[in-house]
């Protein structure tokens, strides 16, 4: 697993993760180096292949070493702090069994996560539902555009928690205004990249829909649409990004069941090795969320 | 795949039954009885809105063109060329002045103009055959079953001898044969007038020379009237029957026109030993670069 090799590119694209980010190139995050061609006959081109083998497993590797072994120095100064070889044993036990439910407050670690995810997707198909059709309009309709420019300006750069008694007092409920703060959060990426893509369509491409007289619903599926999906997926790609990282927040002031609560939980048990395994989980979900859009965004790349 | 210069019979017959009304024009035309103004440019100004104030690009156009006429229009950069161009493919209205194709107004793009592109703008999500088959079901679907269509699509794209490429994508084939599926997507609409904006000028010289070669042919096949902007003198002398020079902008207009009567059809490596094809060559560069040499840009 190329987990801990993101390029450059893609820290660069996930720092910037405000939504205000809109480039349609599909990053690629795992390495290009093939290691799973078929042994070649020739000596020299095995060496070569090992050596490149070599230098695309040995940097990773070595950051981890590295990353382990101050974790470990610092647990040693710390007693409060487990190390990893503690945490590691923790983690066995804990995903041992994954789907035990004993009751509202002591589930499964798989229970936790699937609980966020849902509360995730959720929240973040809702904001795509709403986001992505909005951005098309207000890529299209310069009125619309400057209508809506003064209020998307003001509330995006709005702490996602901030949305969080907004949502307690109208939906009067913990699970909806969880799901309320990943949509409030997840629509501006989404709205922002798809209103770029439209405006960056090169005038070529209108010029032949022009040229060809195309039927408006012609111009959308043949050109509008697929000239926007890279930014579209740039912005689906930055809206989970965020919806995963608000999700452990609000949870840990709403409860319930979800990886969040479960962190709360912990830290009141003062548990400090689950709360270290929890870190890893969100890491490693959010990880596993990103390689999948990625993957999906390659397959509508053109070019 | 179709060679250069050789009269292809089986690749005429595919052509004439799917698009029956086409005649092949026999090499002797007599242009009299053709339909003369066939694209009627009068006193047209075009005048852009800029944030300087407004920018006269266009002033004082006259030209008429006959029906089958292969027209190229010359002159340096900047001076207004794809402004006409797009001016008669009704991409942008004219300011002031009148504009006509086949005596009707040009009010917008239409199917009886085909238009090809300098950087023959492939929508690169579709094959070549659904690139050239967007521009036939909007000219046909009403009136044909779909299979008919898909035989025109395929008729295009053999016109320029591309059918072994249909399923490609734009990206998996080269430059020119880009361009070449951009003329075919022009043709298939059987356009009257085909307008092509330096439609080899980002070819190399090789692939130039035999896509000249392929468009004097379809040309004469199709009968069509062509306008084509370019920058190469040589590609104007020998393609075209007139060639429209046009003055340095701001506010160029057309300052001669030249008329090559060169007879047809016309051999590239004939022509170079030709006194009037050198005579033509030397009036068109004297025009460009002692009369209209370019202030230092
Ligand atoms: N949409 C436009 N708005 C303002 N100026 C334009 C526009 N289109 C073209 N021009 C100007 O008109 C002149 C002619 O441009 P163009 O027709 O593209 O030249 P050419 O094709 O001969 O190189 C240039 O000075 C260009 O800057
Ligand atoms: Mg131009």
């Amino acid at each position: 697993m190329n987990a801990a090799n993101p390029g450059i590119e893609s820290l660069k694209e996930t720092t910037a993760g405000d939504g205000t980010v809109a480039t349609a190139k599909v990053f690629n995050i795992s390495p290009s180096i093939n290691v799973s061609e078929p042994v070649p006959t020739a000596g020299r081109r095995f060496s070569l292949a090992a050596k490149n083998f070599f230098q695309w497993l040995v940097p990773p590797v070595l950051g981890l070493t590295i990353f382990i072994g101050i974790w470990a120095l610092v647990s040693q100064t710390s007693p409060q702090l487990p190390g990893p070889l503690k945490t590691w044993a923790s983690a066995q036990q804990l995903f041992s069994d994954p789907f035990y439910n004993k009751g509202p407050n002591d589930q499964g670690i798989g229970w936790n996560i699937l609980a966020s995810l849902q509360r995730v997707g959720i929240g973040f198909g809702m904001a795509a539902a709403i986001g992505i059709p909005l951005g098309f309009m207000i890529g299209r309709f310069k009125f619309l555009n400057a209508m809506t420019a003064p209020i998307i300006s003001l509330l995006r750069p709005v702490s996602p928690l901030a949305w969080l008694p907004i949502g307690l007092l109208v939906f009067k409920a913990a699970n909806p205004a969880a799901i309320w703060v990943i949509f409030i959060s997840a629509i501006w990426p989404m709205i922002i990249n798809t209103a770029v893509g439209v405006n960056r369509i090169p005038q070529d491409y209108m010029n032949v829909a022009k040229v060809l007289n195309l039927s408006e619903w012609k111009i959308f599926t043949k050109i509008l649409f697929p000239a926007v999906l890279p930014y579209m997926m740039t912005g689906i790609r930055l809206s989970i990004g965020v919806a995963w990282l608000v999700i452990v927040a609000a949870e840990m002031l709403t409860g319930g069941v979800g990886l969040g609560f479960w962190v709360w939980d912990e830290w009141n048990n003062l548990n400090v090795e689950h709360i270290i395994i929890a870190i890893f989980v969100v890491g490693i979900v959010g990880l596993l969320l990103e390689q999948m859009l990625v993957l999906l965004a390659k397959r509508f790349s053109y070019e | 795949m179709s060679e250069i210069g050789s009269p292809d019979e089986g690749r005429k017959a595919v052509i004439r039954e799917t698009f029956p009304g086409l005649r092949f024009a026999p090499s002797g035309l007599h242009r009299e009885n053709l339909m003369e103004k066939y694209v009627q440019i009068e006193n047209v100004q075009m005048t852009f809105d800029t944030k300087k104030g407004p920018f006269v690009a266009l002033r004082d156009i006259n030209l008429n063109i006959e029906q089958g006429e292969f027209i190229s229009l010359i002159g340096h950069s900047g001076c207004g060329k794809s402004t006409l161009l797009n001016l008669v493919a009704g991409l942008t209205i004219p300011s002031n002045g009148a504009m006509l194709c086949a005596g009707r107004e040009i009010a917008g793009p239409g199917p009886e103009r085909g238009v090809v592109f300098q950087n023959h703008s492939l929508l690169p999500w579709l094959t070549c055959f659904e690139n050239v088959h967007l521009a036939v079901e909007r000219v046909f679907a009403r009136a044909e079953s779909s299979a008919s269509m898909k035989k025109r699509t395929q008729a295009a794209l053999a016109l320029v001898g591309l059918s072994h490429a249909e399923h490609k994508y734009p990206h998996e084939i080269s430059g020119g044969m880009k361009q070449r599926v951009g003329i075919a997507r022009a043709l298939s609409m059987q356009p009257k007038v085909l307008l092509m904006d330096e439609p080899f000028g980002a070819l190399d010289a090789l692939t130039r020379a035999h896509l000249q070669d392929e468009l004097m042919k379809i040309a004469a096949e199709t009968k069509s009237t062509v306008i084509m902007v370019t920058h190469d003198v040589d590609e104007a002398v020998l393609l075209s029957d007139r060639i429209v020079m046009m003055t340095n902008g701001p506010a160029a207009t057309i300052g001669e026109i030249l008329t090559v009567s060169l007879p047809r059809p016309r051999e590239r490596l004939a022509l170079a030993n030709n006194p009037k094809y050198h005579e033509y060559r030397g009036a068109v560069l004297d025009f460009l670069y002692r009369r209209q040499l370019r202030p230092a840009a």
